[in-house]
């Protein structure tokens, strides 16, 4: 029987990875609860957390022998003694150890990685290996024992006495398949042993009462004859003594794994549901095509309502699948914040909220950086040393607390620190340096707080290894904003800051407004659409200099209108023949003008990126029901348009680009 | 033909149980730890339990003990999945009930052979 077990490592390195991140996890909190109770809080940890890990390393070490990959089955083995050792209570778990395990874990995903790409063993095994069973009770190194050597049977046969014991059946064996073993091995003679058999009155069908003496005429080694008996030499009185049987070799290859997704069953089960109904629906369809009067006409209306309705349903059962929670990007984070806090002297807590939250894979993957950059940034920056942190009354260590969860169509995420806050003055005498900000205006806070996202802008005293210099919060806000999203900043001096991302679902649909200007459809994401109005011609004034401003409620918002933006022609001859949708990005708003809204509809984004640069003012495009292609428009930059229209736009997309449908041409 | 049920925490060694088994002809239905295995045997009928010790929620041995207080799993065969260096482990096992036991790593063939000679 030839089975490739390469077929089986894929799901082998995803969940011995897993596996890794599970140890990582619960390692840092075994530490974190040691620290605590240095600092003199009786705390004591959930015996359970060895447990899992002890668990994970077990895992991993079974699976790699399996799959012949005998280096990390060899490393594990090392790591699941020193853990045994520590589970059992041999061993006292302090932070020495602790150091020593998340070493060992940081080697074992090494390991494990570069099994995966079929690469040399990293420089670390051996070293970390040797530190392993250094540390183990009583130093005795174990390795994974090697092969029994058969013993060969040298005289003509073996002799053999089988006495079962009366429970011998309640394991589930059957004598009669080791006879038949045994049998196989050579030709047998079998002279069953009835002296304890009862009277049939109080012979019970459950126990055993025979016994065996065979011969077995074949010199064949010991062991396979061991091998037989193996199972039962706890309920039987036995003859011959037991060796361990031998593990055989594995078929050593090495694959790459092909990147893949993995699903919960229920996930797939609702989807066949739901392809089952579409079924039938077809087949409702189909039949009333067939023949088709007007009186069907209503049969045939709740036909295509089913129809849209499973379609719908379908659709977010297979983006679903996509959905991963966010616990796979903040897994990373508790690590990374233990070093950070260690390079620079701080003590921070991490605190971790929502992290079964669902986003689409490929934000999860994109929105991993961002983050990473936000935890290191509120550490270096926002949290204070110990001492500083005493004077100011607070407790010596630091909390980043992360937070995911969904608000209304989108993901949210919140980094929040009990930091000193952001230093206002400062941040404001930085950017008149740099000439950021025009001397001697008056800025509001939250303005002065949006600045740190201004590139180029740092106030870290000095250069460190860390945060690095400048680099940084403009890319974490453009990141974001690459995937649909938003990042906001909100401090209060002395008691810490936050930073809120907001982010889509998912990258491949948008709920949309389509709006027409001129004969031209564009399609704005419903989430930035704050309101939409009719303006009268006086609320609507021009500052000699500046742009269209409107009054909108005591409130003065810039004007944009999308027909001159977009050089089209608009059917509305006077502002009050159109109407004006107020969009909200960023936390700053602007109203853009356009004929009038068509419809509410969900669309596919298509990128325009393989045909066209980037243009500001659009993020997409899609394509109708009628096959027309509509442009998807670009909330955040319309806005920053609308707020700095000195900040001319790049390539502001002319008219001649929607019109030539299907195929976009650079103009 | 007989079903088997694998249970293991792992999921590669579930699939490799599993395509393994069923490729030379046997149902094989699998659980993540011993009380969704504990359940899946109330519900149906098993022929052989192929069991690993150390998981979530519910372990090996516990998982052989309580198909051993039912009446229908009384003589079910019920295999363990060990290493070497879990000598201790196994004999709990076998003192709860355990029929037998396969020592990891082990490839297909072996765990084939071991199948067919249990289910005879």
């Amino acid at each position: 029987m030839a089975i490739d077990l390469r077929r089986f490592h894929p799901t082998f390195f995803e969940e011995s990875l897993e596996g890794v991140a599970v140890m990582e996890t619960e390692l840092l909190e075994i530490e974190r609860i040691l620290l605590r109770s240095n600092e003199g809080v009786a705390a004591e940890f959930d015996p359970e957390r060895l447990n899992r890990i002890f668990r994970s390393a077990h895992s991993i070490k079974g699976g790699s022998g399996t799959f012949g990959f005998n280096q990390i089955a060899e490393f594990s083995h090392a790591l699941e003694s020193l853990l045994d050792d520590s589970r059992s209570g041999r061993r006292t778990i302090d932070a020495a150890t602790v150091g020593v395990l998340l070493r060992a874990v940081d080697c074992l995903r090494g390991l494990i990685d570069a099994a995966r790409r079929g690469e040399p063993i990293p420089a670390c095994a051996d070293s970390v290996r040797a530190e392993l069973e250094r540390m183990q009770v009583g130093a005795a190194a174990t390795h994974l024992p090697s092969r029994a050597e058969p013993v060969r049977g040298t005289d003509g046969g073996w002799q053999i006495s089988f006495r079962p014991r009366e429970r011998f059946f309640h394991t589930g064996n059957d004598p009669l398949r080791l006879l038949r073993a045994l049998a196989e091995l050579g030709p047998v003679s079998i002279r069953a042993d009835l002296s304890r058999l009862p009277d049939w009155s109080e012979l019970d069908a459950e126990r055993c009462y025979l016994a065996w003496e065979m011969s077995l005429a074949k010199p064949v080694a010991r062991h396979a004859v061991d091998e037989v008996f193996a199972w039962v030499a706890g309920e039987c009185d036995l003859e011959i003594q037991l060796l361990a049987h031998a593990p055989a070799d594995s078929p050593k290859a090495e694959d790459r794994a092909a990147s893949s997704i993995r699903v919960a069953t229920a996930k797939v089960d609702s989807l066949v549901d739901i392809v089952g109904e579409l079924v039938i629906t077809q087949t409702m369809l189909s039949q009333l095509a067939e023949g088709f009067t007007p009186e069907r006409l209503a049969r045939l209306r709740a036909g295509i309502a089913q129809l849209e309705r499973h379609t719908r349903d379908l659709q977010d059962a297979v983006l679903g699948i996509r959905m991963l929670p966010i616990g796979f990007v903040f897994s990373r984070l508790p690590r990374l914040a233990r070093d950070i806090a260690g390079a620079l002297g701080k003590q921070v807590e991490l605190e971790i909220n929502g992290e079964r939250t669902e986003l689409d894979k490929t934000i999860i993957e994109r929105v991993s950086d961002p983050l990473i950059h936000l935890v290191r940034n509120s550490i270096d920056h926002g949290i204070e040393p110990p001492e500083e942190r005493v004077k100011a009354g607070k407790a010596p260590h630091g909390t980043l607390r992360l937070t995911a969860y969904h608000k209304s169509g989108n993901v949210v995420i919140e980094a929040e620190d009990d930091g000193r806050g952001l230093n206002r003055p400062r941040i404001l005498q930085k950017a008149r340096e740099r000439g950021l900000v025009p001397p001697d205006t008056q800025i509001e806070s939250a303005q002065i707080d949006d600045l740190i996202f201004l590139p180029g802008f740092s106030t870290a005293e000095t250069v460190n290894d860390v945060s690095g210099r400048g680099v940084g919060l403009d890319v974490v806000r453009s990141n974001i904003r690459s995937l649909g999203g938003g990042v906001e900043v909100s401090s209060v001096s002395g008691r810490g800051t936050r930073f809120t991302i907001r982010l889509p679902l998912t990258l491949a649909i948008v709920d949309g407004m389509s709006l027409r200007v001129g004969s031209e459809t564009y399609i704005l994401p419903l989430a930035w659409i704050a309101e939409t109005l009719r303006v009268r011609a006086e609320c609507v004034s021009q500052p000699a200099g500046s742009p269209e401003i409107i009054a909108v409620r005591g409130d003065y918002l810039p004007l944009l209108r999308l027909d001159r933006l977009f050089n089209v022609r608009a059917r509305a001859a006077s502002l009050s023949e159109g109407i004006v949708v107020i969009v909200e990005a960023d936390g700053r708003r602007a109203g853009l003008f356009v004929d009038e809204l068509l419809d509410q509809q969900q669309v596919v984004l298509k990128s325009l990126e393989p045909h066209c640069d980037r243009l500001e003012g659009i993020s997409a495009a899609t394509i109708l029901g009628d096959g027309t292609v509509a442009l998807i428009l670009d909330a955040g930059s319309l806005v920053r348009h609308a707020h700095n229209p000195m900040f001319a736009m790049a390539n502001p997309p002319s008219s001649d680009l929607s019109q030539g449908a299907g195929a976009p041409a650079l103009h | 033909m007989a079903t088997i049920m694998t249970v293991d925490d792992t999921a590669s060694m579930r699939q490799m149980i599993s395509f393994t088994l069923n490729s030379v002809g046997y149902d094989v239905i699998q659980a993540g730890d011993g009380s969704e295995a504990l359940k899946l045997a109330r519900d149906r009928k098993v022929d052989l339990v192929i069991c690993d010790l150390n998981m979530p929620n519910m372990d090996g041995i516990t998982l052989v003990k309580s198909l051993r207080a039912l009446d229908t799993y009384k003589f079910t065969p019920i295999l363990m999945l060990t290493t070497e260096s879990q000598a201790d482990k196994r004999d709990q096992g076998k003192t709860a009930g355990a029929t037998g036991w396969i020592v990891k790593p082990f490839n297909p063939e072996q765990l084939v052979n071991v199948v067919k000679k249990v289910l005879g």
